[in-house]
């Protein structure tokens, strides 16, 4: 189990993402559909399985969280309602939460512009803390 | 007054650790004409029961309170233990201080105080029960099995072979159910027609056994004992007494694209047609929507080559109505519907296939003659790849929440005999878990693997893509290698989730026995009474009730034939006294509760009455206590309080009301 | 309020009927799904035997809510009861919310036998409900305050 921090952080994902890890039976589907798997260093199944562990300082350093395309493969096909794509998205706000205070303002997007960033997380960062 | 004594059972310590048990009893002194309360280990044991018939005879008891389990767990023992003490046995009154107190709550203050307050109510209501006396009502010898596959025959064979009559109503044109749509069986790789047939014969030529099939139950009412049941004899449009089964009606018919439902769609049959060369009984029927002389009126074909002039296209559906003591229920599944998995290209490539399709693909009698090859082009596959749990163990609405069970078996068998038939056939399985209990089971697992070297991969399939050149690209995990995989194969099969038949829910709702979130019909007890419906008469035989493989529905159906046999062994039953009783002084002769009642047990007659002294003729309302079954419609339904349940009376039912909220 | 709310324990009545929710709440029971020990359950053999009268009873006699419970329309032992008991409840409920025994005190479920886990969801639900309406002062016999 992981530190009083990351049992937080844990915590904060699975609020923002409305998942329960626990729910995975392990089947491996959303490994199996995802289409950057090979680019990630921590798989979507492991995803879950770090959540349930609370191994969160792991997770957010790891490149899964920038290499998801967001594609939603494997929210659309997770036969237990655990949508790791959710818990990758989850893993990013917090990331960006703390580094810009829970808020992102408009003016912060341009230096916060990295080509290497998938555009569809800019945009949900974006939609998601506009105010 | 009554004399009542309170009996607080322990339950080992599924009560007592909760709930502070000396104290119920204790607090139960106190209550309105408790004379005895004790409390003890185990109420529900021999020495227990003991305690209670002292109890009766030294203090002359009137009325019983047992503080335990659920009514429906030991209302019947301890009534009895009260009747066999010279009790009347509707003097006892159960206060359920297990499953509604003791097992949900933690706090040991908190669950007593409650305890204390059912065991109030219950106090408050055994204060006004009256001895009740259970009516009799006949029973009928004759028991109805609703479905004819393998279950609803082992029925029907079982009950037939103690000698009562059994009729079989099944839905399609024959006998015989999914078991006779399957090549092989698991574990011993037995020929299933080859020890189906045998059985369906068995059963067409038993002298107790009458088989309607190609009919449809449309109605029941009665209650256990006194089932009466109308039958909705389809018309064949074929006369069964001159039928000879020649099949020259099914060679000669023009019309033949209709998709033959036993090949699950797999190929064609005649417009009119026997689902499957060895079908009971062997006379064909006409699929109207498919017959060109019902289509057209041009045509005719059939009754000109029909040797024995039995075909009549002036046919009718028929009812017939039929008494019965018992019903078995033996409806059976399906596969479900793949239209929400469209990752799997199921309805995409003709080489997707269900395990039942591939069932048909393998067997002789099937689209392909047993040759094993691709739906598409006819080829034969080199490489093969199985999915598992498709459709099971899914949260989410587009399957099902429970385990299929027979799958792993099947997909087990599927590529033992692919393997074994053709050597050079690559088979790979994706599953999630392997779960094999049963006999010589995870036996035949291994030998897949060990034997005849079929790759099993732990991971599932995410996607399966469709090539231009025909082959289909099979994308996957491999979790013990932490790998995604990329596999072309020639043939997809599928294991796709069993649900029970779509048509139970109707038939569930005629019987009203009680059914669950997934269409599975409920037991009586999950453990205890595993055949039997809570409504009484009504057994359970096969996949209707949950997932099974073939011996288990065998051992079931026979289960299920016991009980029914148990049942028409009786002449009478007793009936429930809680009836309903109109009190003719304050009847005004509404007929309102006449509508309300489902079962018509109520008449209304002209009587003479004795209104304190005032003699006059009224019409009042008078309850058949054969026919009520104690729902209490009327009673609610009353405008002038006449009506009342036995039971459970409206003055019962406030003093209850007033124990909980004092 | 707050504090008050905290230590409110609510008097709940729910009528269950034997074939379908009482035999659900046995089954919470067995799988041990916990809800508030403020609910007491009376067992009636069906939904249609519920009188009204019961109803106005309990909130006279001092309950904060009232819950009846029965089978999924259509899976009625009795075939039809729930339906009557439906109209009926729909009818009281709405009298009952114009004499300001608020529609949150009251509820109707239908609970089947394999449903344990809706039997105690429903049941925290309602006490929920309970709590934050807070104790009920309409209706209530003056002589049954403590």
């Amino acid at each position: 189990m992981g530190s009083g921090k990351e049992k937080k952080q844990a915590e904060k994902i699975k609020e923002i993402s409305g998942v329960n890890p626990l729910k995975c039976m392990k089947c491996g589907k959303c490994s199996a559909t995802c289409p950057s798997f090979d680019e990630m260093d921590i798989k979507p199944h492991q995803f879950v399985s770090y959540v349930i562990n609370e191994d969160i300082e792991s997770l957010v350093k790891s490149q899964s969280l920038w290499k998801c395309l967001s594609c939603f493969a494997c929210v659309e096909r997770c036969p237990r309602d655990v949508k790791p794509g959710k818990l990758i998205d989850a893993a990013r706000q917090i990331v960006i939460r703390e580094k810009g205070m829970d808020y992102l303002k408009a003016d912060e997007i341009p230096e916060l512009l990295d080509p290497e960033l998938p555009q569809q997380l800019l945009v949900s960062a974006f939609r998601r803390y506009r105010r | 007054m009554q004399r009542i004594g309170v009996f607080v059972c322990h339950c080992g310590s599924n009560i007592a650790a909760t709930v502070d048990v000396s104290k119920v009893a204790e607090m139960a002194l106190m209550e309105p004409g408790v004379v005895h309360a004790e409390d003890y280990q185990y109420m529900c044991s021999e020495a227990g029961q003991a305690k209670i018939a002292e109890a009766i005879h030294e203090k002359n008891l009137t009325g019983i309170v047992v503080c335990s389990c659920s009514p429906r767990m030991h209302e019947t023992t301890f009534r009895n233990a009260a009747e066999r003490a010279g009790l009347n046995p509707y003097m006892v009154e159960i206060a359920n201080i297990r499953e509604h107190c003791s097992w949900i709550h933690k706090d040991v203050e908190e669950a007593t105080k409650k305890a204390v307050i059912l065991m109030r109510a219950a106090v408050a209501k055994v204060n006004l029960n009256t001895p009740l006396k259970p009516g009799e009502s006949r029973v009928t010898k004759r028991a109805l099995v609703i479905g004819g596959g393998i279950a609803g025959i082992q029925t029907a064979l079982d009950i037939a072979d103690a000698g009562y009559e059994v009729d079989i109503v099944e839905k399609t044109p024959s006998i015989g159910g999914r078991m006779s749509q399957l090549d092989k069986t698991f574990p011993t790789l037995d020929c299933s027609a080859c020890i189906l047939t045998p059985k369906m014969v068995e059963a067409s030529a038993h002298e107790k056994i009458n088989i309607y099939t190609y009919s449809e139950v449309e109605n029941v009412s009665g209650f256990v004992g006194d089932f009466t049941v109308d039958i909705r004899k389809k018309a064949r449009h074929v006369d069964m007494d001159k039928c000879t089964g020649c099949g020259v009606c099914q060679e000669k018919c023009p019309s033949k694209k209709a998709p033959s439902e036993f090949n699950r769609g797999l190929n064609t049959r005649s417009a009119i047609y026997t689902p499957f060369a060895q079908a009971i009984p062997n006379v064909p029927v006409i699929d109207c929507d498919n017959c060109l002389k019902f289509k057209t009126g041009k045509c005719g074909i059939c009754a000109k080559v029909c040797q024995a002039g039995a075909i009549d296209y002036e046919q009718q559906d028929e009812i017939v109505t039929e008494k019965y003591g018992a019903i078995v229920v033996a409806t059976g599944f399906d596969t479900i519907k793949l239209d929400k998995y469209d990752e799997y290209a199921y309805s995409q490539s003709p080489d997707v296939i269900t395990s039942l399709e591939l069932e048909r693909v393998m067997n002789a009698a099937g689209p392909t003659h047993g040759h094993l090859e691709r739906l598409s082009d006819g080829k034969a596959p080199k490489e093969i790849v199985f999915v598992q749990c498709v459709g099971s163990r899914c949260a989410d609405d587009r399957g099902k929440p429970y385990c299929s069970k027979i799958c792993c078996m099947y997909t087990a068998k599927h590529a033992m005999l692919i393997r074994d038939k053709y050597p050079d056939v690559n088979v790979t399985v994706f599953y999630i878990d392997v779960r094999t209990p049963g006999k010589n089971f995870d036996e035949f697992y291994r030998r897949a693997v060990e034997q005849y070297g079929v790759d099993y991969i732990k991971g599932q399939v995410g996607k399966v893509i469709p090539q231009p050149d025909g082959k289909l690209l099979v994308q996957a995990s491999d979790l013990l290698d932490n790998k995604q995989i990329l596999k072309e194969a020639d043939m997809v099969v599928l294991a796709t989730a069993i649900e029970p038949n779509p048509d139970v829910r109707k038939i569930a709702t005629m019987l009203t026995a009680s059914i669950d979130t997934n269409n599975f019909l409920t037991e009586a007890h999950a453990k205890l009474r595993p055949v039997e419906s809570p409504t009484a008469g009504i057994f359970l035989s096969g996949v209707c009730q949950g997932p099974k493989d073939i011996p288990e529905t065998v051992a079931q159906a026979g289960a299920a034939a016991v009980k029914a046999i148990g049942l028409l062994a009786k002449d009478k039953l007793l009936t429930n006294p809680c009836t309903a009783q109109a009190d003719e002084l304050l009847c005004n002769g509404c007929s309102t509760c006449k509508n309300v009642c489902p079962y018509g047990a109520i008449t209304y007659e002209e009587k003479e009455v004795n209104d304190h002294g005032i003699r006059e003729v009224r019409r009042v309302a008078n309850v058949n206590n054969a026919l009520c079954q104690g729902c209490g419609a009327c009673t609610v339904a009353c405008p002038s309080g006449a009506m009342d349940l036995q039971g459970f009376s409206n003055r019962q039912i406030i003093a209850e009301v007033d124990a909980i909220c004092r | 309020m707050s504090i008050e709310n905290k230590e409110f324990k609510p008097k709940i009545v729910a009528f269950c009927c034997n074939w379908c929710s009482y035999a659900g709440a046995d089954l919470a029971g067995s799988s041990r799904l916990s809800y508030p020990a403020d609910v007491k359950i009376i067992r009636v053999p069906c939904s249609c035997r519920v009188n009204p009268m019961f109803i106005l009873r309990a909130f006279e006699k001092g309950a904060d809510g009232v819950i009846m419970c029965g089978c999924h329309p259509g899976d009625c032992h009795y075939s039809t009861g729930n339906y009557y008991a439906r109209r009926r409840m729909t009818l009281l409920f709405s009298m009952l919310d114009y004499i300001g025994v608020e529609n949150g005190r009251t509820r109707v479920e239908w609970v089947s036998a394999a449903e344990g886990v809706k039997f105690s969801d429903t049941m925290n639900g309602f006490v929920e409900k309970i709590v934050s309406l807070g104790e009920n002062v309409r209706l209530g016999d003056l002589r049954c305050r403590k």
